[in-house]
């Protein structure tokens, strides 16, 4: 979609007042509890409507903001999250530093009022449109590993702050390269105190798990629905996919899991309003989502034949299934790889020992 | 939004995974299911008095118990008297109290040789009841030398094929013979009913009352498997997460290595969304809800294939002593192929949602 047309869309949501349900009413949300997400984001699917552009600033920068933030942060960020006004990415990742986040090096040393930044981050979704960056530093290079690091928001536009496109294998440029190079912070840009960045992090990551299963369960629904339309028209070659019993099978096979997944969530989200707490099943859907996402790609892209290698104007479906077949590979990498998810698991919920 | 169980309903939970605990530890379980019958006479009061048998009860509690009971392989026809002929039973006021006592154990004679086996499919079947006398010979009688009485799908002799009715025949009145089954503690017979004293339960002048409870027959079996179901897998994946933690190999807890660990953590994710799917199946058939159908074949579907591998998953984990008879784990692994073979292979209940879902 069109970037001015996303953001005109999520202003529309905003003005409608289905941004920030969840958020408190003081800083431009709707004070609600994660049942109205859910609600939302399921019928946003069954809709087919697209999402808000928004989403580092949605489900990571704001509710960490409104988490750790001082109050004049928590004024200043998240009600332009939800007009759209200010689209975040996050800046976490470096070259040296993927899965294993907590030997990062970009570094960030204080002079008078300033944390100047040097360094680089990686794979950065939506840096080239985007106004602020959460971003993960290391302030302290004596102090262990995760003690070391913080939590900074950085202005984009700041001088210094270079970012360049990588092109991904969808042939899209999603993602970015993004280049510190004594870049000025102003000190209260910090959320949480030096040295806390690691427990900042992993707030960002704990917030997110409430409503994200919501999220990839409607993202899932939308796919879902999507395939069972493909299988019912004429392949290329005549036939009707959905004559094919090999086929029925896995259509039916992914419906399967979405439902397990969508009750999965229901579970969930219980648990949290129970308890306050998000329980294991969260952290169960991203790998469910992931895997199920491929998969019904690759079912769409083979009922094609060799008319799935056609793609652009005039493919099937002007080529969506080619791009979702790529663009899903990165789903099992983005936010924690699927062996990464799989090491918490293991050892957070089924208490084994620890591999690492 | 409030998914999950009451807290009665933990209750019940907690109260019969402490009963079934202190009954069964592995070694009793496994000497009741090498025994002559694999079945423990005895328990049936007990269950009374714990309230299983309780008229009160809605699916929510049923699905309760089939999980615990899956979880310890209560060794008792408990599946077979209230999921399979339950609900008819409870269509009939006399066995409804026998049942509702404590008094009752029951199965379900459905399926013959040579035709159809699922419960939907009454139209090949060759029992006939005639003045009041049942001739037939019926296969795949789960638990069938473990009951009072049987519940037996028949056609009444002097009316068309497509008539059947649902009678009750006392097991005193029938010829068992039970059959060698992988599942000890679930095992299958044949019955023969030659003129046996047969008493309409569902009468086949009333087809659409027939075919009504045939059909609510097929809900509760397939929502009660993937609960027993969950029960499986869960305590394969209990057993497999431990060996993990405790077992050594070069000087390391095998948990370490990942092709260990992410085997076990598979287990867990395909368990959750069984659990899932098995809890919305058992509301959905308490509620009535119209998707009850679709949630019991998706429930069945997922559940089924997940108890299977998490106990596949399981043995490979314990390396040779998952291999033996003596490891309580194969008898987890049969009863999860009891479970996913009932009513079918998975992609039965897949071919099944795949033409809700494709073709209109
Ligand atoms: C589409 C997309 C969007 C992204 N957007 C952002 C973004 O906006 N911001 C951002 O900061 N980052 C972003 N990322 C980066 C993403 O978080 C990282 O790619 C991811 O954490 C993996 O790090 P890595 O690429 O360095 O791979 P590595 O960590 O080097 O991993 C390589 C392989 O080794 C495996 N591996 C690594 N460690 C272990 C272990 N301990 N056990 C088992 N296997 C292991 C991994 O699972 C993987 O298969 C994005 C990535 C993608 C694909």
């Amino acid at each position: 979609m069109d970037p001015e047309l996303a953001r005109a869309w999520s202003r529309k949501l905003h003005d409608a007042g289905y941004t920030g349900l969840t958020w408190p009413k003081e800083y431009g949300g709707r004070g609600l509890t994660p049942t109205y997400q859910g609600i939302f984001l399921e019928e946003t699917a069954r809709a087919g409507a697209p999402g808000h552009v928004g989403v580092i600033g949605l489900n990571m920068a704001g509710p960490t903001i409104m988490h750790w933030g001082s109050e004049a942060q928590k004024k200043r960020y998240p009600e332009r999250i939800l007009s759209a006004e200010e689209i975040w990415c996050q800046g976490f990742s470096e070259p040296g530093s993927g899965s294993d986040l907590a030997s990062l090096r970009t570094s960030a040393v204080l002079d008078g009022d300033d944390w100047v930044v040097n360094g680089q981050k990686v794979w950065s979704s939506y840096a080239h449109v985007a106004d602020w960056c959460i971003l993960l530093v290391r302030t302290d290079p004596d102090a262990a590993k995760h003690a070391g690091l913080s939590f900074l928001l950085v202005d984009m536009r700041a001088p210094g702050v270079e970012v360049r496109p990588l092109q991904q294998i969808t042939g899209d440029p999603e993602f970015n390269e993004i280049f510190f190079t004594d870049v000025r912070v102003p000190r209260d840009s910090m959320l949480g105190e030096p040295g806390q960045g690691w427990q900042v992090a992993i707030t960002t990551l704990l917030h997110e798990r409430g409503t994200l299963g919501f999220g990839l369960t409607a993202d899932l629904e939308r796919q879902v629905n999507r395939l069972i339309a493909l299988v019912k028209e004429p392949a290329p070659d005549g036939r009707r996919p959905a004559d094919d019993p090999y086929v029925r099978d896995a259509v039916a096979g992914e419906w399967i899991e979405l439902q397990g997944l969508r009750f999965t969530n229901y579970r969930a989200l219980t648990t949290l309003l129970q308890t306050g707490i998000p329980g294991p099943e969260g952290s169960v859907a991203k790998l469910v989502w992931s895997e199920a996402n491929q998969r019904l790609a690759k079912v769409a892209a083979s009922v094609q034949g060799l008319s799935a290698q056609l793609t652009g104007e005039g493919a099937v479906w002007d080529g969506y299934w080619q791009y979702q077949q790529l663009r899903s590979r990165g789903n099992t990498i983005e936010g924690g790889t699927s062996e990464v998810l799989r090491n918490i698991i293991a050892e957070r919920v089924l208490g084994l020992p620890r591999g690492r | 939004m409030d998914f999950a169980f009451s807290e009665e309903q933990q209750q019940l939970r907690a109260s019969a995974r402490q009963f079934l605990a202190d009954r069964y530890d592995d070694g009793t379980a496994a000497r009741v299911a090498d025994s002559e019958s694999g079945f423990d006479a005895d328990v049936w009061p007990n269950l009374a008095e714990l309230g299983w048998f309780d008229p009160e009860l809605t699916f929510l509690e049923y699905a309760v118990l089939f999980e615990e009971t899956g979880a310890r392989l209560l060794p008792a026809p408990y599946f077979s008297t209230v999921a399979l002929a339950g609900p008819t039973l409870r269509t009939d006021e006399e066995l409804a109290k026998r049942l509702a006592a404590g008094g009752l154990r029951a199965t379900l004679a459905w399926a013959e040789a040579g035709v159809q086996q699922g419960f939907l499919d009454h139209a090949g079947l060759a029992a006939r009841v005639a003045g009041g006398r049942l001739d037939g010979h019926k296969v795949l009688v789960p638990d069938a030398a473990a009951v009072d009485l049987f519940v037996v799908a028949a056609r009444e002799g002097s009316r068309g094929a497509s008539a059947v009715g649902l009678y009750a025949v006392e097991a005193a009145h029938a010829e068992v013979v039970p059959r060698d089954t992988l599942d000890r503690t679930r095992r299958l017979g044949e019955v023969r009913f030659a003129g046996a004293s047969a008493r309409p339960l569902v009468s086949p002048d009333d087809a659409d009352r027939a075919v009504a409870v045939l059909a609510q027959t097929r809900r509760w079996s397939l929502a009660a498997a993937p609960c027993e179901a969950v029960g499986v897998a869960g305590r394969a994946l209990d057993l497999a997460a431990e060996h993990a933690r405790s077992r050594q190999q070069f000087g390391r807890p095998i948990g370490v290595y990942q092709a260990v660990s992410h085997r076990v953590v598979d287990s867990y994710v395909g368990l959750e969304e069984a659990r899932s799917l098995a809890y919305w199946a058992a509301w959905c058939v308490a509620e009535d809800d119209p998707q009850a159908d679709r949630a019991c074949l998706a429930a069945k579907a997922h559940a089924g294939e997940a108890a299977v591998a998490a106990c596949e998953s399981a043995i490979q984990v314990h390396g040779g002593i998952g291999f033996t008879w003596e490891h309580v784990l194969h008898r987890y692994y049969k009863r999860a192929q009891w479970l996913a073979a009932v009513e079918g292979p998975a992609r039965d209940q897949r071919a099944e949602i795949a033409a809700a879902l494709l073709d209109h």
